[in-house]
């Protein structure tokens, strides 16, 4: 398709035709459903940004996309560190269900490295032990697998059953702790404990913190030394942005959680800087850590082409180095040469199409950056489990509702370390920052980045989908597995964000340039518009 | 067969009450089975002349699958028969799942089947409907006949009036009633009276009024029945007309629990009346 032949782009919003569609939306729920899905669904306005509603309960009977405590905890951020062993203390089913196999990519550096990821362990409680409680064949499961592996350490989950009947899964682990001598630590990470998996981040940051963080005094080679928290490798992504950063003579020490060992956690407080890619999952230990040792963190995005430039941008500025600010434009020209005939190859066919998110606690947000890259207008998006300030960015922190269910998560309280604790930069430093306008712990929120009179829908359903889908014609939606086959049937193309459906890396320039691809292929082939289902055929061609 | 269920408030008898009450029945003639539904295990000591039983949980703990019904009832008095499902120990598991258990492994077994030609069982079952697991008996019509133990003591008419809501709850979708209240005296002031005006507004009966007797005591110490130890005192006759009006009981109702007020009230009512 020629480029002139494109519609025009859309660059404003109907507020009246947003209103509609939230309103038509509304119309099915019953009265008091109504009234607390109209504060997760609103008109979008940058310039003075409306309360949302974010991290309250699921109205029973709605099809929800949000996960359990238990997966946000397990699955989700201690998971993927390769070289632990992690033991589900539940029925079988759960621990199958949060086998990290496929999502999280794990590359062993040398043939003699340790990796667990492909394995999947459980204490597969039975009747016996709901009944006389679960303690001992938790204790003779982690006996077993220190036999087995003798691994360096062993992290225990906790499933609903667990918590129900009241096995202390953490004096077990002290314990085995003392029994074996190496690290054992537990969750209490039971699945109903928070109102969606965000708890299970908030659980698992506490117990990364106390128990791995700090352990192991030994700094990583290397002059820019920094964390990426909130990176999970989906696909291969943080391997293309530790290649990006090592290539600019950046060393990440620890990527939380991504391919990641076990040491290079213990040593995370080594480094000079953390840098955060999704908010959701990882800022409490981006603020816990800032307290106990010092390390300034500052919000980054290494999704699309501008968001990746304007992140290490960003790193170089924090170092005040000549040298790192030279070579990060230098490997950004380059990377940047090399995307732009992918970017505009496709741009001439996309632009101007319309795309919709509802996926996880960043990912709605910065994946935006893609699709801007790529002329595509974003009409509506969506967390499944963020939280106020993930919409309307940290400004609205000291004004978020404490409620029952986030009282339920432990909030530990941090101290500065007498011993470890180093401020990064001087006060003269700090002041020639500030004033080059260098910010920290800057996350703005989706909302602030999204245009007037666009959607923004908090944990969405199937029902408004549906309802997205007939009203806005959007031209693809990225979401998860729970909904995707609900929007191919009604032909549109669904990208899932959470497993990339095998695809990716889309982190970086090489990445974008994957994305891109991805997207143009989806929306050129348009399979699903074709696709007639049978109960659709007309009976009389079927005779024929 | 006749399904009947204990329950009342902790500590106000139940045990005593079901096992002197199945022993009225024994010595009758009927063929009675006592289910102990308490991780405590003790349900049946006066009918066995002991702790003798191995629970139905340990069995299949230490048995595994193979279990025999032959391994978890043993006779008792006159009889009886006798299993205790047992449970955890205190402050672990989950004594609730495993009464479920257990009485899934009887009626796998066969202990209800009419070959074991049984004329009652009785579920003796721990303190108040706490949750899901204590009500199993009452929940899927494993027990379709209630009486409650209570005292013109506030607390336990408190309790008998909370059984009823989880009865009620159970007997709109299912068959269990309500039989009556067994008033175990505690010799508070007016009690009788007090306790059948509760029970009429439970929409029941005060089933029989059993007087306190140190007799029972004695009993016990002794890990009898009050009927094995002196059929012939006056407490024995209590209980053999306890066993006698459950027999003849035809008043099986849905309960109609009071709220708290209203409970207040006929505490206020009866209990201060001089």
């Amino acid at each position: 398709m020629a480029p002139e032949n494109t519609p025009p782009p859309v660059t404003e919003f109907d507020a009246a035709e947003a209103k509609a569609t939230i309103d038509e939306m509304m119309k099915a729920y019953p009265s008091k459903t109504a009234k607390k899905r109209a504060k997760q669904a609103l008109v979008n306005d940058p310039e003075t940004i409306p309360e949302i509603g974010a991290n309250t309960r699921t109205i029973p009977g709605i099809l929800t996309q949000r996960g359990c405590t238990y997966a946000g905890c397990r699955g989700v951020v201690i998971g993927p560190i390769s070289d632990i062993l992690h033991i589900t203390h539940g029925p079988i089913g759960c621990g199958y269900y949060s086998w990290l196999t496929r999502r999280n990519q794990v590359r062993p550096y040398k043939d003699t490295d340790t990796n667990y990821i492909q394995y999947c362990m459980s204490t597969d409680m039975m009747e016996e032990q709901i009944i006389f409680g679960g303690e001992k064949k938790l204790a003779a499961a982690i006996r077993e697998a220190y036999e087995i592996f003798h691994p360096k350490a062993i992290s225990i989950y906790s499933t609903c059953p667990v918590g129900l009947i009241g096995d202390d899964v953490h004096s077990v682990a002290r314990a085995a702790k003392e029994e074996l001598g190496i690290n054992v630590f537990a969750f209490s990470c039971e699945g109903y404990k928070g109102v969606s998996q965000s708890a299970g981040h908030h659980i698992a940051n506490n117990g990364v913190f106390k128990h791995m963080i700090g352990k192991l005094d030994e700094a990583d080679q290397g002059e820019f030394r920094i964390n990426l928290l909130g990176e999970y490798n989906i696909g291969g992504d943080a391997w293309v942005i530790d290649e990006l950063l090592r290539k600019c003579g950046i060393t990440v020490t620890a990527t939380l959680s991504g391919d990641v060992k076990y040491d290079q956690v213990c040593k995370a407080h080594t480094v000079d800087l953390n840098t955060v890619m999704c908010h959701r999952s990882i800022n409490y230990m981006a603020e816990m850590m800032e307290t106990k040792f010092g390390i300034p963190w500052i919000k980054v995005n290494f999704i699309g082409a501008e968001g990746t430039a304007k992140s290490l941008r960003k790193i170089a500025a924090f170092f005040q180095s000549k040298k790192l600010t030279d070579r990060v434009e230098e490997v950004i020209a380059q990377e940047m040469g090399e995307l732009k005939p992918v970017l505009e190859a496709v741009k001439a066919r996309v632009k101007g199409k319309t795309a919709a998110l509802f996926v996880g606690g960043s990912r709605a947000h910065s994946y935006q950056h893609l699709f801007a890259d790529m002329g595509m207008e974003t009409i509506a998006a969506g967390y499944e489990f963020a939280h106020r300030d993930d919409y309307e960015g940290r400004s609205v922190i000291p004004t978020i509702k404490v409620d029952a269910d986030t009282r339920n998560i432990e909030e530990i309280t941090v101290e500065q370390d007498p011993v470890r604790f180093k401020a990064r930069k001087t006060p003269e430093q700090l002041k020639a920052l500030e004033d080059g306008g260098f910010t920290f712990k800057d996350y703005t929120g989706m909302m602030s980045e999204m245009k007037k009179n666009t959607l923004v829908i908090d944990d969405i359903s199937h029902h408004e989908i549906e309802k997205l889908i007939e009203l806005r014609h959007p031209d693809i939606i990225c979401s998860g597995i729970k909904d995707k086959f609900i929007i191919e049937k009604m032909g549109v193309p669904c990208k899932q964000l959470h497993s990339y459906d095998y695809g990716g890396p889309y982190t970086g320039f090489k990445g974008a340039a994957n994305f891109y691809l991805e997207i143009d292929r989806m929306l050129q082939t348009n399979v699903w518009k074709y696709a007639v289902p049978a109960w659709m055929k007309d009976k009389a061609t079927d005779a024929a | 067969m006749r399904k009947v269920a204990i329950y009342g408030k902790g500590g106000i008898g139940k045990s005593t009450t079901t096992q002197n009450t199945v022993a009225g029945l024994v010595e009758a003639g009927r063929k009675v089975m006592v289910v102990g539904c308490d991780p405590k295990a003790d349900s049946t000591r006066l009918l066995l002349g002991g702790l003798a039983q191995k629970s139905v949980l340990d069995t299949l703990r230490s048995e595994g699958e193979d279990v025999e019904l032959e391994d978890i009832r043993k006779p008792g008095f006159c009889g009886s028969i006798c299993v205790e499902s047992g449970g955890p120990e205190p402050g672990v598991g989950c004594a609730g799942r495993g009464i479920i258990t257990s009485i899934n492994l009887l009626e796998q077994l066969g202990a209800y089947a009419d070959s074991e030609a049984l004329d009652y069982v009785f579920y003796d079952v721990l303190g108040d409907v706490v949750c899901g697991g204590f009500a199993m008996p009452i929940r899927e019509g494993k027990a379709e006949e209630i009486y409650i133990v209570c005292s013109g003591e506030m607390m336990a008419m408190y309790a008998a009036n909370n059984i009823s809501k989880g009865i009620l709850k159970f007997a709109q979708s299912g068959v269990v009633r309500l039989g009556g209240l067994i008033c175990n005296s505690r010799k508070v002031d007016n009690e009788a009276e007090m306790v059948e005006a509760f029970a009429k507004k439970l929409g029941t009966q005060m089933i029989h009024f059993v007087p306190r007797d140190n007799m029972v005591q004695r009993a016990e110490i002794n890990r009898k029945t009050v009927i094995e130890y002196d059929p012939t005192c006056n407490q024995a006759n209590e209980y053999r007309t306890l066993a006698k009006a459950i027999e003849g009981n035809t008043n099986l109702v849905i309960p109609t629990p009071l709220s708290t007020d209203e409970l207040e009230k006929t505490l206020m009512d009866y209990g201060l009346m001089e």
